[in-house]
């Protein structure tokens, strides 16, 4: 009796798979996360959202994430000669690379990351020294031990970073600070200038199902997106009881979806890369709808009419962290590094050309727009008051109310239903 | 050679089996430790979950990923969209790539023929992303080129999709068709239509018959490539997701396990695809 | 077949329009390259891009990573597949048919299954990190069943009973391959090998997923670049540098497959 080709390959399968799974090395995945660090409640002060008008976690445990104790550098040593970066496209231009590395010797090689989970998942390769993550890859990465503390007493220019970029819930954890901040900036509405009027005040007109501009409007394609939803839900519902857009519970993101549901009717398309929109408020087809001040700052040198307004709900935003690798191949360089791109002069040419306010204070006296800093409303506690910058949301609440909110995961798949 | 290796090539090529060890041993050891492990592997994190306080991995094995793809329903829906997307595409290559192939092998001169050749394999050397983009160009519903001169146009979502899958994989289609019908000798249409019959009835009682294992060689190209396609998607889907969005969105969470079962779903329907055409000779003429 | 000469000019009809829906994509690529602002909708000429292209050390780097890699995994392609085929060519054995299959599996799955396998595997399984080299393999994988094909056609057309004959006179296998098999197989491997480097330059799903820091390849660079308006007309100039330079290997590679 002959046996059949496929029961042949079936057993081979099975047999290399046993083989395969068998000589698998321990990886860092199926380890427990060793003696988290404990917080008191001053750190857990710490730890309560950025923003000044939220509910103080209070004597509550720290929410959010337990960080794996890893070490942190006790000095900067002579450079590597390389560094490998993780970055966000327009982060890392040669503007401001090459005198560092002609000053500290370190060739840099930089992967662009389009997204934050690319980022995550770059780094989690162990190829990369740092990486400049957004508050919704940061606290998975601190989790996941992928990044170490920062021992930012080796850092000259840190002190001199804006008071409202320190140890904030997304780049630190237990009062340990896990990055040095790049900038800030928020998400804003732009809009045509030519067929938008009046000009909008609000997120309503994105997300009321009644909107002029059915048809045209445009949205972040990723699932952090769902936070703006709730931030709108926070200022119009209060009643459902959503105290931070990244806390929510099933019932919190359902009525986020729900929202969601309702705009997708008046979305043309979702955008993942500012290209793509870009082309598309040329073309016609969106018309508004959540970018970036660089995407709108683009958008106007290449001739288009459009304006950017943050409305009057506040919005999403975001600060992105250099992070260092926790198996950085190139440690000194990598801390070399984030200690020269807070430094006045490299921030100011850094967030001059992405268009987001600078980390460093002194930053502003150098930029070549004399304005800039007031453009991007640098030294404006209050304009980021109402920004709530993007943080991974966790199942242990980041609000503090204990393991009942939806993690990451849980958003992205609530993205994939949104999309059908 | 010397007389001791003269010996050993003697003494290899009695033995039967030693030639095919050597001969099969490296490539075979390739594929199956390498590539067919690490689907075997993959099948086996289907099974485990995603640890919400770590987002790592956690080896604790279940059915709880397959019930949430039964369960919740868009993921049907994302996966017949997306086996729809992939038979229209199908469809429409073959369809394209019939009349051109059988121009090529039976009545362009030869030197047409060669010049037709390079030019259809040359699209295949300019990068994809490139020719994806400037299809998003020709497709935006208000500023397109195709809305300005035609003064409609698909829009972007499924049609926009089907349309620029098929431009895309449209080469991989025409090559084996092409090759298929070079190999139907002349004499056998010629016999055909002696034998009374006319162009029409020939092509689909002669024709079509024999190159069956052409057409469904092109067909899991086509197929196979669009099952999993998810970057054009993003440039010309407009709203709309397919499978390969679903695992990639999961795996970028490291919800590797969860992106490995419904990435199931594709593989079981290439692999039963695979087993069913292979009766017909179709996988030698790939 | 007797073709009436309205039915030959219909043909040829079809056929003229699929080569310009195949070439007018193409066309707008080679006209946004001389494009003067940085979208992708036209709006003037200019040759700025074509300078600046070729200034570009990122473009250099990229382009060499994927030849690099190309020209690896087309080696080990060929390798692999040539001893492959001739095992499933000349000998009957258990599992044959598997193994063909097994073969296939590579270019028949969707890449992202065979791209997150391969992470998968080399990161978490063998604890690997990500580099050149685990590009390569990933890349040889597919390729190999280009080549295998390409030679299994190719054996299929010799006459049965070369490789007897040899043995006849006095050859042992390995003077049969380099003085018979070899010099037979040559086009087809060259064709092969020519579709095989096609096939690894342009990937871009797979090696997203493989291709670790230190290599760079040509498809990531342009994927990268679609988030960088500043640099985007630069990926249009690259992508028809490399399509007219690809001329040369298209037209060998239909040369050989014809003869």
């Amino acid at each position: 009796m002959r046996i059949r080709p496929l029961v042949r390959l079936l057993t081979v399968a099975a047999a290399s798979t046993l083989a395969f799974t068998a000589c698998s090395s321990s990886s860092s995945d199926t380890t427990a996360a060793p003696a988290s660090t404990e917080t008191s409640a001053a750190d857990t002060a710490a730890n309560a959202s950025g923003t000044a008008d939220t509910v103080a976690a209070g004597n509550e445990a720290a929410a959010g994430i337990k960080a794996p104790n890893l070490p942190m550098a006790t000095e900067i040593g002579a450079g590597e000669g390389q560094l490998n970066l993780i970055a966000w496209p327009g982060y890392t231009e040669k503007d401001w690379v090459t005198p560092f590395e002609t000053a500290s010797g370190c060739k840099v090689n930089v992967k662009a990351g389009n997204t934050s989970d690319e980022m995550v998942q770059l780094i989690k390769t162990g190829e990369y020294d740092a990486v400049s993550a957004s508050g919704d890859a940061s606290l998975r990465l601190i989790a996941a031990g992928d990044v170490a503390p920062v021992n930012t007493d080796l850092l000259k220019d840190y002190a001199d970073v804006f008071d409202g970029l320190k140890n904030k819930p997304w780049n630190s954890v237990g009062g340990k600070a896990y990055g040095v901040p790049h900038g800030r900036g928020a998400n804003l509405l732009m809009y045509n200038t030519d067929t938008v009027t009046p000009a909008p005040d609000s997120w309503s007109v994105v997300f009321d199902a009644a909107s002029p501009y059915k048809g045209k409007v445009t949205a972040y394609d990723t699932p952090i997106y769902i936070a703006d939803a709730a931030l709108y839900l926070m200022k119009t519902k209060p009643e459902l009881g959503i105290t931070n857009p990244y806390a929510l519970d099933e019932s919190q993101l359902a009525a986020a979806v729900d929202l969601l549901n309702v705009q997708k009717s008046l979305v043309s398309e979702y955008w993942s890369d500012y290209l793509k929109q870009l082309s598309a408020f040329k073309a016609g087809s969106m018309v508004i709808g959540t970018a970036w001040q660089v995407t709108a700052n683009t958008a106007i040198a290449d001739g288009q009419k459009v304006a950017v307004v943050k409305p009057k709900e506040g919005s999403t935003g975001w600060s992105d962290t250099w992070m260092i690798a926790a198996k950085a191949k190139n440690p000194n360089c990598a801390y070399l590094w984030m200690d020269y791109i807070i430094s006045p002069q490299a921030n100011a040419m850094a967030t001059e050309y992405f268009g987001e306010a600078p980390a460093n204070k002194k930053a502003c006296a150098l930029t070549k727009d004399k304005n800039h800093c007031t453009t991007f409303h640098a030294d404006d506690e209050a304009y980021f008051a109402d920004i709530w910058y993007w943080t991974t949301p966790t199942k242990d609440c980041l609000d503090g109310r204990g393991p009942k909110c939806v993690d990451y995961a849980g958003w992205t798949k609530a993205w994939t239903e949104l999309k059908g | 050679m010397s007389t001791a290796s003269k010996g050993i090539a003697r003494a290899f090529a009695r033995r039967r089996w030693a030639q095919l060890t050597v001969l099969l041993g490296a490539p075979l050891a390739w594929l199956v430790v390498i590539y067919i492990g690490a689907l075997g592997a993959l099948l086996l994190t289907s099974f485990y979950s995603l640890d919400s306080f770590t987002f790592t991995v956690v080896k604790k094995a279940g059915l709880q990923n397959f019930r949430e793809l039964l369960d919740v329903s868009v993921y049907r829906r994302v996966a017949l969209r997306t086996l729809t997307v992939a038979l229209a595409v199908t469809v429409i290559d073959v369809a394209l790539a019939l009349p051109i192939a059988f121009y090529l092998a039976k009545v362009a001169t030869p030197r047409i023929r060669r010049i037709l050749a390079v030019a259809i394999t040359l699209p295949l050397w300019a990068s994809y992303l490139v020719k994806a983009y400037a299809w998003r160009t020709f497709l935006d519903p208000e500023g397109g080129l195709l809305r300005k001169v035609f003064g409609l146009s698909p829009g972007f979502g499924l049609p926009a999709m089907v349309l620029v899958l098929g431009y895309l994989w449209l080469p991989y289609a025409i090559l084996p068709i092409y090759a298929g019908l070079e190999r139907l000798p002349d004499s056998l249409l010629e016999a055909s239509s002696d034998l009374g019959g006319r162009a029409g009835a020939t092509f689909r009682s002669v024709v079509i018959p024999l190159l069956l294992p052409a057409l469904l060689a092109a067909s899991i190209f086509t197929f196979s490539l669009s099952l999993g396609d998810y970057i054009t998607v993003g440039i010309v889907g407009g709203k709309t997701q397919m499978i390969g969005n679903v695992i990639y969105a999961n795996f970028g969470v490291n919800n590797v396990p969860f992106a490995a079962a419904f990435a199931v779903v594709p593989m079981l329907i290439m692999v039963v695809y695979l087993l069913v055409v292979r009766r017909s000779g179709a996988l030698e003429n790939l | 077949m007797q073709l009436s000469t309205a039915a030959r000019r219909l043909l040829a009809a079809l056929a003229a329009f699929v080569m310009v829906f195949l070439y007018a994509p193409i066309a707008y690529v080679v006209l946004l390259s001389f494009n003067k602002t940085r979208s992708i909708i036209f709006d003037g000429f200019t040759t700025e891009w074509w300078t600046k292209t070729f200034h570009n050390e990122e473009v250099r780097t990229a382009l060499a990573g994927s030849v690099k890699t190309a020209l690896v995994a087309t080696s080990l392609a060929l390798i692999l597949g040539t001893l492959a085929s001739l095992a499933v060519h000349r000998f009957e054995f258990f599992g044959r048919d598997a193994v063909s299959f097994a073969v296939i599996l590579p270019i028949a799955l969707p890449g992202i299954v065979t791209g997150i396998a391969l992470n998968s595997a080399f990161r978490r399984i063998l604890g690997w990190r990500l580099g050149f080299v685990t590009l390569v393999v990933a890349h040889t994988t597919f390729c190999i069943v280009v080549v295998f094909n390409n030679v299994v056609a190719r054996l299929r057309r010799l006459p049965g009973n070369l490789a007897e004959a040899s043995s006849d006179l006095g050859a042992d296998p390995f003077q049969t391959f380099r003085h018979v098999t070899f010099p037979l197989l040559r086009s087809a491997l060259v064709a092969g090998g020519l579709l095989a480097f096609a096939l690894s330059f342009d990937e871009i799903v797979v090696t997203t997923f493989t291709a670790g820091a230190g290599i760079s390849t040509l498809p990531q660079f342009i994927l990268g670049n679609y988030s960088r308006p500043n640099n985007l007309p630069i990926v249009n100039v690259v992508a028809v540098t490399v399509l007219v330079l690809s001329l040369v290997p298209a037209w060998l590679a239909q040369r050989l497959t014809d003869a």
